[in-house]
């Protein structure tokens, strides 16, 4: 691949802790290879920092390679930046052009309390989990793997929703805050499979609960999450999960 | 200390089963007043801390990332083996276990890898139990598909996802757990010191990332699930943050570190496209299924690979190993690659890359569709077209991620792949029951070195992560609890856990110290260097000698001259990199000494000085055929010691692939 070298102004988001107000911060960088990532360009712009003897940004990030969901950048208004289906990690500076200037921030939710700089806390996202995103079943409890048949449709439907990777960017992308994207994959993910069926109902229900108790906002269908989602996660899951809680509910009461 | 493996006796095939007849066990109530640290949330150790949680035991589990689902298991793409035999064809728990150990080139301990086969069928069976949705046939069973260094399909997968999908299944036990208090989660949290009382491992000192308080947790046993030791050379295809430092540390207080030098170079992966790179990209071995490797017949090629005429290219390693073709193991294919390029056939800018190339399994699979679909005399275009459909649902995301990184479409041009490090096969030494040569101290998943000998399988790693942790360590380690269920937990105002947390506090304060003038990035490449050139796809004496004076050098230069910004009390990613890469510059030495010191080749491990005529890796079976467990000593240096290998159910052979 033939490859340019960018010079670009970054506005980055600058917080000490929680504690702090935070700000912007503007950063000149030069000789950004278009065939960097967005985060090798951190590193550039961090080693320089370090050089210069003043604080590198904070920011979360493992795998770089899409699949961990620990890289959480807002960029120019965007979870994960420009490329549509595509993560912070993965998203490479061809997307840019020289001359650009590219302002990057945390994620923003309530339910998301900001660590350092660029680095926020998504435990929330962990305890609704807890609160019913699994199927209950013992080590050993298992029968043979092939003794309930799948229909291919369903473990394909199954696994698309099970393809989230727990980045919250639905959340930083929703004006409500909302995580219903992210709590209708799991909720969908089960609800293909018979082993899910048990404790359908008490999932979705105690889920929601817990959404509800970490401060998320309720969804109102702007559909903003979709398109940010790195995983092209569908919003009919929450259309779904809409009418599993609401079945759940009348069952529960009657 | 002498080595004991514990294996128990008898035929291999019933070692397992007699040792779990026979096991000492907990009963209940006395396991809930027993406490398990377990450090690590990826496949190994979420699987055992969900499980030693259902069974009742008091689980403390930790994890350097903001969620235990981050762990490194989850880029896994390809797939999982087991001993299924879905596919009927002729697989077996013995086939699987002849496998392995030969695909390890005879370094590993039979009696384990022969657990571990009969164990797999029983992680699939959970695995769906707990909604891991796998790939499935349109009858709703299983699907299957092959993996390097084998002849049978039995490899389990979610399209290119598998290690997401597992560890999603795992995280999930695990969170139910949480929910239940059996098992409480640190997350942000890094272990950096075992604190042994009366020679046995009792509890850890670990940061509190967010704030930089150091923390004393008691247990009465330690599971290490800490993951490999591959960015040591800096690029790799593991995550940033994998590191060497929670075995390091169980090194340093007496645990045997086995077979270091036994590293995996993978022969599928994006080339480095410059000095900015920060880590290599996998591209799946399940690639090789349908892909074919070749490079131009002529030297120094430019011309396009689409240019390229068929009788102009050579599909080296259909050539040289006809019966095993593109699915040759990842060392061999590794290192075929490396002599092409070697020898001026690479292709790319850097010359170091070779083509995988889905031209023709495109088209394969585009005629098998149109028959399917009652095509008739089908165009060429439109069997393109159906064929790329089918390669897009089998490997869609592996070819975009391809795209992203290199601004090129893989279903019109054939990929760039160079081989990059990839895995560590060795690992802190632990005995059958996976305890480390520290008492209550274990060792699972990719941080020990028992199975995989001196090359590891593709789909074998997660295997035997989970294998680990959902089905010998529940075993195992109430053989040695059951002798515990008197003692009491122990407060951690003793004084191992007072000198344990001074020894972390000082040498976290003599690192932000130094306030030298080079980042910590500048010696990890600088290490990753020098362990990539001297002591990565072939090895010498020569250059391991010199490798062994430029670390201690470059190691000495890292204590005057690093430069830590911020403080020790607050989020400082750049001290949590500083502290892995002080380990790392302690293991290369250490490396470069197994390498230097196994004057032989076998899988992973290639010494120049030992090959055959046709150049592939000669094993020197009368002297190396053990384990090489070195012991640190007197603060600066290692004592080898040797746990024999014998094959009683498997003939020593040379590989062959031909
Ligand atoms: C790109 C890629 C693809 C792969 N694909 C396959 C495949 O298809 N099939 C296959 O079988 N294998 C595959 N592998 C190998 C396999 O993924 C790994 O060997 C395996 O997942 C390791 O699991 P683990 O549980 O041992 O460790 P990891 O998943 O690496 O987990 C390590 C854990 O330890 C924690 N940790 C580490 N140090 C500390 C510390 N000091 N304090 C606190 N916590 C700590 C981390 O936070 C993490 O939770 C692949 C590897 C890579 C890199
Ligand atoms: S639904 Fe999409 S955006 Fe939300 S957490 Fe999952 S992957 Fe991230
Ligand atoms: S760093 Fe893992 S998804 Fe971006």
């Amino acid at each position: 691949m033939e490859h340019k070298d960018l010079s670009l102004k970054l506005k980055v988001w600058r917080q000490k802790n929680s504690k702090d107000n935070g700000h912007f911060e503007s950063y000149d960088v030069k000789g950004i290879s278009t065939e960097m990532s967005f985060l090798e360009m951190f590193d550039v712009l961090n080693e320089r920092l370090i050089n210069e003897g003043q604080d590198p940004i904070a920011f979360d990030h493992d795998c770089r390679e899409g699949i961990c969901g620990m890289c959480s950048m807002y960029i120019n208004g965007r979870p994960h930046g420009p490329w549509h289906g595509t993560t912070t990690c993965q998203l490479h500076m061809r997307a840019f052009k020289d001359g650009d200037t590219i302002v990057v921030e945390p994620w923003r939710a309530g339910a998301f309390p900001v660590i350092k700089d660029l680095t926020v806390d998504r435990t929330a996202l962990d305890r609704i989990i807890q609160s019913g995103g699994y199927i209950s079943v013992n080590t050993g409890n298992a029968q043979d793997a092939n003794a309930i048949p799948i229909p291919k449709h369903n473990a394909d439907k199954s696994f698309a929703a099970a393809t989230c990777i727990g980045c919250g960017a639905c959340v930083a992308a929703c004006k409500n805050s909302s995580a219903m994207l992210f709590l209708s994959a799991k909720v969908a993910q089960f609800a293909y499979l018979p082993q899910g069926q048990a404790e359908r109902e008490t999932r979705v229900i105690d889920m929601v609960d817990q959404m509800d108790k970490e401060g998320f906002g309720s969804c109102t269908n702007t559909g903003a999450c979709e398109a940010e989602c790195p995983k092209e996660i569908s919003i009919s899951n929450i259309a779904a999960l809409n009418k599993e809680y609401t079945l759940a509910k009348l069952k529960a009461e009657n | 200390m002498a080595i004991n493996s514990k294996i128990p006796a008898g035929a291999i095939e019933s070692k397992w089963e007699d040792y779990k007849s026979h096991v000492k066990l907990v009963n209940p109530a006395n396991k809930r007043s027993i406490e398990i640290i377990v450090i690590g949330t990826g496949l190994a150790g979420a699987s055992a801390a969900a499980t030693l949680g259902e069974l009742g035991y008091k689980v403390k589990a930790f994890c350097f990332q903001d969620s235990p689902r981050r762990a490194h298991s989850i880029a896994a793409q390809g797939g999982i083996n087991a001993a299924k035999n879905y596919q009927n064809d002729g697989d077996s728990t013995y086939r699987l276990f002849y496998d392995t150990v030969k695909g390890g080139d005879y370094r590993s301990r039979e009696a384990n890898v022969y657990r571990l086969a009969e164990v797999s069928a029983n992680i699939i069976d959970q695995c769906v139990a707990q909604g891991v949705p796998f790939a499935r046939e349109y009858g709703g069973m299983l699907s299957n598909r092959s993996f390097g260094g084998v002849q049978v399909q039995r490899t389990f997968y979610a399209a290119g996802q598998t290690g997401q999908q597992l560890l999603l299944g795992a995280y999930s036990a695990l969170e139910r757990q949480v929910a239940l208090g059996t098992v409480k989660m640190y997350s942000r949290h890094e272990m950096l010191e075992i604190v042994k009382i009366d020679g046995k491992a009792r509890g850890i000192i670990a940061r509190n990332l967010i704030t930089g308080e150091l923390e004393r947790h008691f247990g009465h046993a330690v599971l290490l699930c800490s993951g490999g030791y591959g960015n040591v050379f800096f690029l790799s295809t593991n995550a940033m943050g994998s590191n060497v430092t929670a075995a390091w540390k169980a090194h340093k207080q007496g645990a045997f570190f086995a077979n270091p030098c036994y590293t995996q170079i993978h022969p599928t992966c994006i080339p480095v496209s410059g000095d900015h790179q920060s880590k290599l990209t996998l591209m799946s071995e399940s690639l090789r299924n349908d892909g074919r490797i070749w490079v131009p017949k002529k030297q120094n090629d430019n011309r396009k690979p689409n240019e390229i005429p068929q009788d102009e290219r050579d599909y080296y390693l259909e050539r040289r190993y006809p019966a095993f073709g593109n699915l040759v193991p990842r060392d061999v294919a590794s290192r075929a690659a490396k002599e092409r390029c070697d020898a001026g056939y690479g292709v790319g800018s850097s010359k170091q890359a070779v083509y995988l190339d889905y031209a023709s399994a495109i088209e394969r699979y585009g005629k098998i569709e149109a028959n399917k679909h009652g095509i008739e005399d089908a165009s060429h275009d439109e069997i393109v077209r159906l064929g790329k459909e089918v390669v897009k649902e089998k490997y869609g995301n592996l070819f975009d991620m391809y795209e992203k990184i290199t601004g090129e479409n893989p279903y019109n041009v054939p990929m760039r792949i160079y081989p990059a490090v990839h895995y560590t096969m060795g690992g802190l030494w632990v005995d059958y029951e996976l305890m480390t040569s520290v008492p209550g101290l274990y060792a699972l998943g990719e941080a020990n070195f028992s199975d995989h000998g001196a090359n590891r399988l593709g789909a074998s790693a997660l295997m035997q992560g989970l294998a680990d942790g959902y089905f010998v360590i529940p075993y195992t380690i109430g053989n040695y609890l059951a002798d515990e269920i008197r003692t009491k937990a122990i407060p951690t105002d003793h004084q191992a856990f007072v000198d344990a947390e001074n020894s972390v506090k000082n040498r976290l304060h003599t690192l932000i110290n130094i306030k030298g003038t080079k980042s910590v990035d500048h010696f990890h490449k600088a290490l990753g260097k020098i362990m990539w050139d001297k002591c990565g796809m072939a090895r010498n004496a020569e250059g391991l000698q010199s490798a062994i004076q430029e670390i201690r050098a470059l190691r000495e230069e890292f204590w005057k001259d690093v430069r830590i910004p911020g403080a020790l009390d607050e989020f400082n990613p750049e001290l949590e990199k500083a502290g892995r890469v002080a380990d790392f510059l302690e293991l290369g030495e250490l490396m470069c000494n197994d390498a230097l010191n196994r004057n032989e080749s076998c899988g992973g491990h290639f010494r120049e000085e030992s090959q055959t005529e046709e150049g592939e890796a000669l094993r020197r079976d009368e002297e190396f055929s053990y384990v090489a467990a070195w012991e640190f000593k007197d603060g600066k240096s290692w004592e080898l010691h040797k746990e024999h290998l014998t094959f009683e159910s498997v003939k020593l052979a040379q590989r062959s692939y031909k």
